[in-house]
C-alpha cells in the first residue's frame, strides 16, 4: 500500500515514529496532484515549493526534538473560501479572482499552528452557493468515481481531492450541506460541526447564521484529528461558542454502548433512490449488530426545511455580498467603457425627449456598482442575491424572512424533542448518488432539492457527519448521515468510527488512471 | 402572487445588479418559481413562535476597549482597484 | 399679533463616543490621522471579517441614556441598515432598528433670559451604531474622482432622537446647548462639531389652521449639513419662513409629498433641496447574524446610574437652593463645566457666602481663565486661598477693591493671602482711626456737609476718593457710613 493510501492518522503515526519524513509525505501527494488533478480539477492552485519548504522546516524541528503541532507534517487542502494571509482567496468567483487576503482566518492560523502542510486551495461553487461545484467561475471539478459526474458542492474540490487521495485531509465549509453532501457523493467522511464550534473569522461569509467550516478526510478518525486542530472559542468571532475544547482524536476510538438511533420517515419518502434506501437501511442493521437500538422518530417540519433555508440563506447572502462593489477590493468594471455606455444612454433618452427616463438614469457611481457586480458574479450568485434582496425588502420582510426565522425555531424544536429519546438521527445524506455534470444547471429548484437532508442541521445549528455506507448499482458512493444534538461532535465521531471498524466502505478508492 | 418584471427590475437596482434583457426574462421566471415554492411556509401557523435569528443562545459578547496598531496603509490599499496611495478613488459622488 | 403658524422641530444628534478603539475593531478613533492609516480588514469590510462589540462604547451609551432618563431595554439587538455608498465598505451599517437599547427619555430646557417657558423635551430613543467613512468631493474642474477615507468607519456613535417637541429655533438651540453640556459632564464625548464628533440633523414643519378652521401640518423637511449650533438656529429660522412661503404658494400638506432633505448653505444663508432617491430609503433592516444580543440587568443599570455623578440640572438647582445663586449665575457657573463648579463649591462652602463666591468666580476667575487660555485646574489660586480672601472681605479686613488688588498680586507672585496683604500694606483700620479720618474729611469739605444736610446723600461719595488717598486701607463703605452718621449727629 502506498503512502497516499494510508489514512492521515496512519501517516501521522509514521511521521511521529520517524518512519517517514514530512517532505516525503508532501512530495507523495504533490506527485499525485500532478498526475491526476488535470482529470479531476480539485485544486484551483497549489504551491509545491511552499509546501515542501514547510515540510522541511517541520522535519528539522522534529529531528531536533523540538515540539511540533498536532498535525505536524500532514498535508491539508483548504477550500478557497478561507483567508490565508498573502494567498489568493478567490471564493470561486471572478469578482475576487485577484483578491489577496491581508490576514489569516482563524482556521488557517490554527492549521499553521498545528504544523499542517498547506498543500493548496480547492475548488468550490462560487461563494459556496451550489450543490455541484458547477457554479465555480474558475474551473470544473469532476467526481473521481465517475468524471462525467459532479463531486457535489459547494466543497466539491475538497471532497474530490480527498476521494482521489490527492490530500489526506481537507477543510470544507457547510452552509446547507456543502461538506456532507459532497462527502457522500465522493465516498469520503465529512463533518459539519455545531454552529459556533469552529471560528468563522476569515471564512468568507455566505450565510452568517448557517456557515461552518469542518473537516473532510477518509475516516472519522481523521476527521476527529482535523476537527481538534481547528475547533475552539475565538474572541474575534462573536458567534463562537465558549465550550471547552475536546481532544476528539483521543476519544474517537472509544465505542458507544447502548446507542439509540432515530429514523425519521420524512427521510425515507418518495424520491429516495432505491439503492440509497437499501444501503442506508443495511448500515442501520450494522449498527444494530453493534448493539444499537433503532427507534422511529418524527421531524414533522422536514418538508419546510428547504423553503426555510432558501429564504434565510439568500437573504443573509444578499447582505454579505453587498461589499463586493468594486470600490475597496475585487473586480471593478472598466470605468471608461462604463461612462461611454452611460453617455450613449443619456443621448438616446435626450433625443427621445424622455425626461422620466433621464431622471431615472443611473449615476456613474451606481452604474459602476451594477456593472462591476454583474461582470463579477455568476448566475447562481445573482439569483440568490436577487431572491434575498426581495425577501428583505420593504413589504416582504414579515412574510418571508421573519416567517422563515419562526419556522426555523419550529425545525429546531423538532430536533430538541427527538433528541430527548434518541442519541443520534440516522438517514441518507442525499436522495440519489452523484448526478451528471450539466444535469441540473438549468433547473435551480431541482438543484436546491439536493440539499433536502442536509439543510436542517444548518438551520438548527446541530452537528452532522456523512460517512460512506455503500455503492449504487452503477458503482457510485452512497453516504450515511448521522446527526447529533448541539456540541455532541464527540458522539458523532465515535459512532462513525464504530461503523468504520465494522465495515470497509470508507477504505474503497476510485480507480484513477 | 406572480413576480412581475417591474418588481424584478426594482430589486435589481436595490441589489446593484444590471440584468440584460434575456437575464431579466429568465430571472423573472426563475425567481417566480422559487418564490412560489417558498411560499408554502404560509401554511404554517407561527403566530406564537419567536423568530430564531441565531442557532445558538449567546448574548453579551464584548471586547475590551483597547486600541492596537492599524494595518499599514499600503497593505490596505493594495486590494483597491483604484487608489492614489492615500485615498480610494471612485467616480464622483457629487450630488449623490 | 401671534405667528400665523406654529413651528414644530425635532432634532437628531449623532455623538461620537470617547473610546480608545472603534466599535467593532481595535483601530484607534483619534481625530486627524493621515487618510486610511486607521483601518484594518474589519473596518474596511474585507471578506471574512467579523465585528466584536466594544464594551466601553456600550457603557458610555448606557450612561448617557440614563442621564437623559431613558428606559433601558432589558434585551437589545443589532441590525444591518443596508445601502450602497463608497464610504460604507460593507454595504451596510451596523445599527439598531426596532429594539434600541434605550427609549422614552426627556431633557428639561429653559432660557435664563426668559425668552421661552421652561419645558420638557421628550427623547424618543438613543441607540448605538457605527460611523461611516468620509468622501471628499473635489470641486476642481476636471476632477472626475471622489476620494474616500475610511479612518472614521466603525467609530462608535450614539444617535439621540428627540420628540418633535421644540417650538422655535431658540428652543432647539437650548436643547442642543443643554445636551452638549450634559455629554461633557458625563465625559462621553468631546462634542466638537468642527471635528465632527457631534452632528445635528433637524426635522421641521409647520402646524397651522386654515381659514376654514382646519388644523393642518406641512410636509416635514430634514435639514443636514449644519456645522454649529448657531447654524442650526439660523437654518431653522430660514426654513420656517421658507415653508410658510411654500404653504401659501402650494398648500402642500404632510403626506402629499415624500419627506424632503435639504442641505444648509451657511455662506449663502439658505437651504437647498438634495437629490431624492426613493429606493435608497428601503434599508432592508434585519438582525445582524454576526452579532449576538445584549441583555442588561437591573443591577448593571443601577450601578451605572449610581456612578453618573451630579449632572447640570441637579447642580443648578443645588446652587440656587443651597447657595442662593441666581438662575442666571447658576447657568453661567454650570456651563463652565464640572471642574469650575467643583472649585466654586469649595470656595462657597469655605467662605460661607455663595453669592459672593459666585460673583468673584464669574468676574475675576473666569476672566483670567479666558485671558490666559487656561483651565480652572491650572488657575494658580486654589479654592481654599480664594475662600480665605473672601472671608477677609466679609469680615471687613479688606474692601472689595483692595481685595482685587490682592488677588491680582497673588496670581502674579504665588504668595499666600496673608503675605500678599502684608506686601501691599493692607491692614485693618480700626474704628477710632476711621472716625478721626472722617472728621478730618468733613472739616475739609464743608460744601459736601451742607449738601448732605440738605438731603443729597450721594454727595458723600466724593469723600471716598479723598479718604483712600489719606489711607488706602480705609474701607469705602465704612467711610461713607461714618461720614453720614457724623453729619447727622452734628
Amino acid at each position: 500500500m502506498s503512502l497516499t493510501d494510508l489514512s492521515a492518522s496512519q501517516i501521522l503515526a509514521d511521521l511521529n515514529a520517524r518512519r517517514v519524513s514530512s517532505v516525503e509525505v508532501a512530495q507523495a501527494f504533490i506527485d499525485r496532484i500532478e498526475r491526476h488533478d488535470k482529470a479531476i480539477g480539485a485544486f484551483l492552485r497549489y504551491d509545491a515549493s511552499a509546501a515542501l519548504a514547510t515540510a522541511r522546516e517541520i522535519d528539522e524541528r522534529r529531528a531536533a526534538g523540538k515540539p511540533v503541532g498536532l498535525l505536524a507534517g500532514l498535508p491539508v487542502a483548504v477550500k478557497d473560501l478561507l483567508c490565508s494571509k498573502g494567498d489568493l482567496a478567490t471564493c470561486g468567483s471572478k469578482i475576487l479572482e485577484n483578491f489577496r487576503a491581508p490576514y489569516d482566518s482563524t482556521v488557517v492560523a490554527g492549521l499553521k499552528k498545528a504544523d499542517a502542510v498547506l498543500l493548496g486551495r480547492t475548488n468550490l461553487d462560487e461563494f459556496a452557493m451550489g450543490g455541484s461545484t458547477e457554479n465555480s467561475a474558475l474551473g470544473q471539478t469532476r467526481n473521481p468515481w465517475d468524471t462525467t459526474r459532479t463531486p457535489g458542492g459547494s466543497s466539491g474540490g475538497s471532497a474530490a481531492a480527498v476521494a482521489a487521495r490527492l490530500t489526506p485531509l481537507a477543510v470544507g465549509t457547510d452552509t446547507g450541506g456543502s461538506i456532507r453532501q459532497p462527502a457522500g457523493l465522493c465516498g469520503i467522511t465529512g463533518m459539519k460541526p455545531t454552529y459556533g464550534r469552529v471560528s468563522r473569522y476569515g471564512l468568507v461569509a455566505f450565510a452568517s447564521s448557517l456557515d461552518q467550516a469542518g473537516p473532510m478526510g477518509t475516516s472519522a478518525e481523521d476527521a476527529a484529528l482535523l476537527l481538534e486542530a481547528i475547533a475552539g472559542h475565538d474572541p474575534a468571532d462573536s458567534t463562537s461558542i465558549k465550550a471547552p475544547s475536546v481532544a476528539y482524536s483521543k476519544s474517537v476510538s472509544q465505542p458507544l454502548a447502548g446507542l439509540t438511533l432515530g429514523l425519521a420517515p420524512e427521510h425515507f419518502g418518495p424520491g429516495l433512490d432505491a439503492d440509497v434506501d437499501a444501503a442506508v437501511r443495511e448500515a442501520i442493521r450494522v449498527y444494530e449488530s453493534l448493539g444499537a437500538t433503532v427507534k422511529q422518530v418524527s421531524l414533522p417540519h422536514s418538508k419546510y426545511c428547504v423553503a426555510t433555508y432558501y429564504i434565510i440563506a439568500p437573504s443573509e447572502a444578499s447582505s454579505n455580498l453587498a461589499r463586493y462593489d468594486g470600490v475597496h477590493f475585487g473586480h471593478r468594471t472598466d470605468e471608461r467603457a462604463m461612462l461611454a455606455e452611460l453617455n450613449a444612454e443619456r443621448q438616446k433618452l435626450t433625443a427621445a425627449g424622455d425626461k422620466a427616463g433621464l431622471n431615472r438614469l443611473d449615476t456613474p457611481l451606481v452604474r459602476m456598482y451594477r456593472r462591476s457586480r454583474s461582470e463579477g458574479f455568476g448566475p447562481e450568485v445573482k439569483r440568490r442575491i436577487m431572491l434575498g434582496t426581495y425577501a428583505l425588502s420593504s413589504g416582504y420582510y414579515d412574510a418571508y424572512y421573519l416567517k422563515a426565522l419562526k419556522v426555523r425555531r419550529l425545525i429546531r424544536q423538532d430536533f430538541d424533542a427527538v433528541f430527548q429519546s434518541v442519541d443520534l438521527i440516522a438517514g441518507p445524506v442525499t436522495a440519489s448518488p452523484a448526478f451528471k455534470l450539466g444535469e441540473k444547471v438549468d433547473d435551480p429548484l431541482a438543484m436546491y432539492l439536493v440539499d433536502l437532508y442536509t439543510v436542517s442541521a444548518n438551520l438548527a445549528g446541530i452537528p452532522g457527519i456523512s460517512i460512506p455506507c455503500g455503492f449504487s448499482a452503477g458503482g457510485l458512493p452512497i453516504g450515511l448521515q448521522l446527526q447529533a444534538p448541539p456540541l455532541e461532535e464527540d458522539r458523532l465521531l465515535r459512532a462513525a468510527h464504530m461503523f468504520q471498524q465494522a465495515t470497509d466502505w470508507h477504505t474503497r478508492r476510485p480507480n484513477l488512471p | 402572487m406572480p413576480l412581475s418584471r417591474e418588481q424584478v427590475e426594482k430589486v435589481s437596482l436595490l441589489a446593484r445588479l444590471q440584468l440584460s434583457e434575456e437575464e431579466l426574462v429568465l430571472m423573472t421566471a426563475q425567481l417566480d418559481a422559487i418564490v412560489g415554492y417558498i411560499e408554502q411556509l404560509g401554511e404554517l401557523d407561527t403566530e406564537h413562535v419567536e423568530p430564531m435569528a441565531h442557532p445558538i443562545e449567546l448574548s453579551d459578547v464584548f471586547r475590551p476597549d483597547q486600541s492596537r496598531p492599524s494595518t499599514e496603509r499600503s497593505e490596505i490599499l493594495a486590494t483597491a482597484p483604484h487608489a492614489d496611495g492615500q485615498f480610494y478613488l471612485v467616480p464622483a459622488v457629487l450630488g449623490d | 399679533m401671534s405667528d400665523p403658524y406654529q413651528i414644530v422641530i425635532g432634532l437628531e444628534v449623532h455623538v461620537q463616543l470617547l473610546t480608545e478603539s472603534k466599535l467593532f475593531c481595535g483601530c484607534s478613533t483619534r481625530y486627524g490621522a493621515e487618510p486610511n492609516t486607521q483601518t484594518c480588514p474589519i473596518c474596511t469590510g474585507m471578506p471574512g471579517t467579523l465585528p466584536v462589540m466594544n464594551r466601553r462604547a456600550f457603557e458610555l451609551g448606557l450612561r448617557t441614556a440614563l442621564a437623559i432618563d431613558c428606559q433601558i431595554a432589558p434585551f437589545t439587538k443589532w441590525d444591518r441598515k443596508q445601502y450602497y455608498y463608497p464610504d460604507l465598505p460593507k454595504g451596510y451599517q451596523i445599527s439598531q432598528f426596532d429594539l434600541p437599547f434605550s427609549h422614552d427619555g426627556w431633557m428639561d430646557i429653559r432660557d435664563a433670559k426668559g425668552r421661552f417657558e421652561p419645558k420638557r423635551v421628550g427623547i424618543i430613543r438613543a441607540h448605538l451604531e457605527e460611523d461611516a467613512g468620509k468622501s471628499m468631493h473635489d470641486e476642481h474642474a476636471g476632477e472626475a474622482d471622489s476620494r474616500i477615507d475610511l479612518n472614521r468607519t466603525g467609530t462608535p456613535l450614539l444617535e439621540i432622537v428627540s420628540q418633535p417637541d421644540m417650538r422655535s429655533p431658540l428652543e432647539a438651540r437650548a436643547y442642543l446647548d443643554e445636551l452638549k453640556l450634559l455629554l461633557e459632564y458625563l465625559a462621553v464625548s468631546d462634542c466638537n462639531m468642527q471635528e465632527g464628533s457631534l452632528r445635528v440633523d433637524a426635522n421641521i414643519n409647520l402646524h397651522l389652521t386654515t381659514d376654514s378652521g382646519e388644523n393642518v401640518a406641512t410636509p416635514i423637511v430634514e435639514i443636514k449639513n449644519m456645522n454649529s449650533f448657531r447654524a442650526v438656529e439660523r437654518a431653522l429660522e430660514y426654513e420656517a419662513k421658507r415653508q410658510w412661503q411654500v404653504w401659501q404658494e402650494t398648500g402642500q400638506r404632510l403626506g402629499d409629498v415624500p419627506k424632503q432633505t435639504r442641505g444648509w448653505d451657511d455662506a449663502a444663508n439658505l437651504t437647498r433641496g438634495q437629490r431624492h432617491k426613493e429606493e435608497s430609503s428601503d434599508y432592508r433592516y434585519f438582525p445582524d447574524p454576526d452579532l449576538v444580543p445584549v441583555r442588561v440587568s437591573t443591577e448593571e443599570i443601577e450601578q451605572v446610574r449610581a456612578a453618573l455623578g451630579e449632572l447640570p440640572a441637579a447642580l443648578r438647582a443645588r446652587l440656587e437652593k443651597t447657595y442662593g445663586v441666581s438662575l442666571y449665575d447658576a447657568d453661567v457657573l454650570v456651563n463652565q463645566g464640572r471642574a469650575v463648579v467643583a472649585y466654586y463649591l469649595e470656595v462657597a462652602e469655605t467662605c460661607g457666602d455663595g453669592k459672593m463666591a459666585s460673583n468673584w468666580i464669574q468676574q475675576d476667575v473666569l476672566r483670567t481663565l479666558k485671558e490666559q487660555s487656561i483651565t480652572i485646574d491650572a488657575y494658580p489660586v486654589r479654592p481654599a486661598q480664594l475662600a480665605e480672601l473672601l472671608s477677609k472681605v466679609r469680615g471687613g479686613e479688606v474692601d472689595t477693591t483692595r481685595a482685587r488688588e490682592v488677588l491680582a498680586q497673588m496670581l502674579a507672585t504665588g504668595h499666600t493671602v496673608t503675605q500678599t496683604m502684608s506686601d501691599l500694606g493692607i491692614e485693618r483700620v480700626d474704628e477710632s482711626q476711621l472716625v478721626e479720618l472722617c472728621k478730618q474729611l468733613l472739616a475739609a469739605n464743608p460744601k459736601v456737609v451742607a449738601e448732605v444736610k440738605a438731603g443729597k446723600f450721594q454727595a458723600a461719595g466724593a469723600l471716598i476718593g479723598q479718604a483712600k488717598k489719606l489711607n488706602p486701607n480705609a474701607n469705602p463703605a465704612r467711610v461713607r457710613e461714618i461720614c453720614l452718621e457724623l453729619i447727622a449727629q452734628s
